[in-house]
């Protein structure tokens, strides 16, 4: 079972329908029982870092995931949720992420040549960098589907995958058994649905 | 790089498609569920619901369709149509949208865009405005096109930008259903005028249109159109193909 972690950011039905899709049990939930008893964790998040670092410590799950991940739970943050594994941010100042993988959160701006449009909307091809589990079932230049003005940064060792905008911007990444897509694998159309797949087969 | 969206738009009353036609494997017609996983597995890039129902027992039909849509097609979802206030973001939202498009709901109160914006973000704001060429200034027009407002629509568009709207379609009244192209002088005067993405509306008749668009204006981000797919003028897998083949980046 996939404990999808429900702390009040975005909504959680079509990640709750891309896993009754591939024909596996998710919740959305915040009860901590619920998360210790599932076998993998899914942190999902749109909006901004700082409110969603504060909506994540009012649910009373915060602690809870950094245990279940060192535990050696796997984990996958999505889009916010990718960029909340990290040390910190610096969207509208600099904030504490969860610190599960090391590196910070910067604007995308910084890296990609004036002109560009902010945010990064759209299907854009994956360049993988490094053998992840979770991209067992798809193939380098795969598209999918992204929403973001930040990205994660100074986590080469832990980079699988980035995407060319202008620049080089993080895909996707893994430390051990915490994972992270910057893109939203569940409006990923197939590509994504066989990433969530491969997730729940680690 | 990014890719250039192809997107399919359903108008939808009483939870049945408006102008629906036969394609080969599709058993209903009308109805947009089918219509829309019909369209996913073409390559559509995101679709569009528009929901054009006057009644509420035909606004809770919409929902239930577009939760039904939402399980099973796993691309964008924008909703548009009887958007007015926060809450018929709220609705339609948790029904499975990822974006929400307002048009006549935004000119009637001009607040609506900052306020879902700060809830839901820019990119879930989607500013649709239908412009129509009077006195050969762009103007833009309320209630389906049938009222003029007299607003400037480069200013108007510009004012949506900045109060959080994340994205632009843009419909020319001018060329819609015209089926002789897309209106490229009034897309490449509000592509010049705000840095979000653009959304080609209006006058795509065949394939050459697509293309024509996204050459001449490479700053268009996407090209939307109903009846060329619903009619089956335009076959989407044949679409992108044709395009890629025009050097234009797409998700094949």
């Amino acid at each position: 079972m996939v404990a999808i972690i429900d702390y009040g950011v975005g909504n959680l039905f079509s990640l709750l329908c891309s896993f009754s899709a591939i024909g596996e049990k998710a919740v959305a939930t915040a009860d901590p029982a619920v998360i210790k008893n599932a076998d993998r964790i899914i942190l999902p998040g749109v909006g901004a870092f700082s409110d969603a670092a504060k909506k994540l410590r009012e649910s009373g799950t915060y602690e809870l995931i950094i245990d279940e991940a060192q535990s050696g739970k796997p984990l996958l943050g999505i889009c916010l949720g990718m960029q909340l594994l990290f040390e910190k941010s610096y969207e509208y100042g600099e904030h504490g992420g969860l610190g599960l993988i090391k590196g910070s959160v910067m604007p995308i701006s910084e890296f990609i040549p004036e002109g560009l449009k902010i945010p990064h909307i759209g299907w854009n091809g994956l360049i993988f960098k490094k053998e992840t589990p979770i991209f067992k079932y798809i193939n380098n230049g795969d598209h999918v589907y992204f929403v973001h003005s930040y990205h994660a940064c100074e986590c080469d060792g832990a980079t699988t995958a980035v995407t060319e905008y202008g620049g080089y911007l993080t895909a996707s990444v893994q430390d051990k058994n915490v994972f992270g897509t910057q893109f939203h694998p569940e409006k990923s159309g197939d590509t994504g649905l066989k990433i969530l797949k491969a997730f729940t087969e680690i | 790089m990014i890719t250039k969206r192809i997107i399919p738009c359903l108008d939808v009353r009483n939870g049945q498609v408006v102008k629906g036609v036969n394609f080969e494997g599709l058993k209903n017609v009308a109805s947009p569920v089918e219509l829309a996983e019909y369209y996913s597995a073409a390559g559509a890039d995101e679709l569009v619901f528009y929901d054009i129902t006057a009644s509420a027992e035909g606004r809770s039909l919409f929902t239930d369709v577009l939760k039904e849509a939402a399980s099973k097609v796993f691309i964008p979802l924008t909703v548009g149509g009887a958007i007015n206030s926060v809450s018929d973001f709220d609705r339609v939202l948790k029904c499975g949208a990822d974006k929400v498009s307002v048009n006549s709901g935004a000119i009637k109160d001009p607040s609506l865009i900052p306020a879902a914006a700060k809830l839901y973000g820019d990119q879930c704001v989607v500013l649709s405005v239908d412009v129509k060429r009077v006195d050969g200034k762009f103007t833009v027009f309320a209630k389906g096109g049938r009222e003029n407002t007299g607003m400037d629509a480069i200013e108007w568009i510009k004012r949506g930008v900045a109060n959080g709207a994340g994205e632009i379609v843009v419909n020319s009244i001018d060329t819609d259903g015209v089926k002789n192209g897309f209106d490229l002088e009034m897309l490449s005067a509000v592509c010049d005028a705000v840095s979000v993405p653009v959304i080609a509306s209006g006058g795509a008749g065949g394939y050459d249109d697509f293309i024509t668009l996204f050459k001449a204006l490479p700053k268009v981000d996407a090209g939307l159109a109903a009846s060329v797919f619903h009619f089956g003028e335009v076959n989407i897998k044949q679409l992108k193909q044709k395009m890629k083949d025009n050097g234009i980046e797409v998700r094949l």
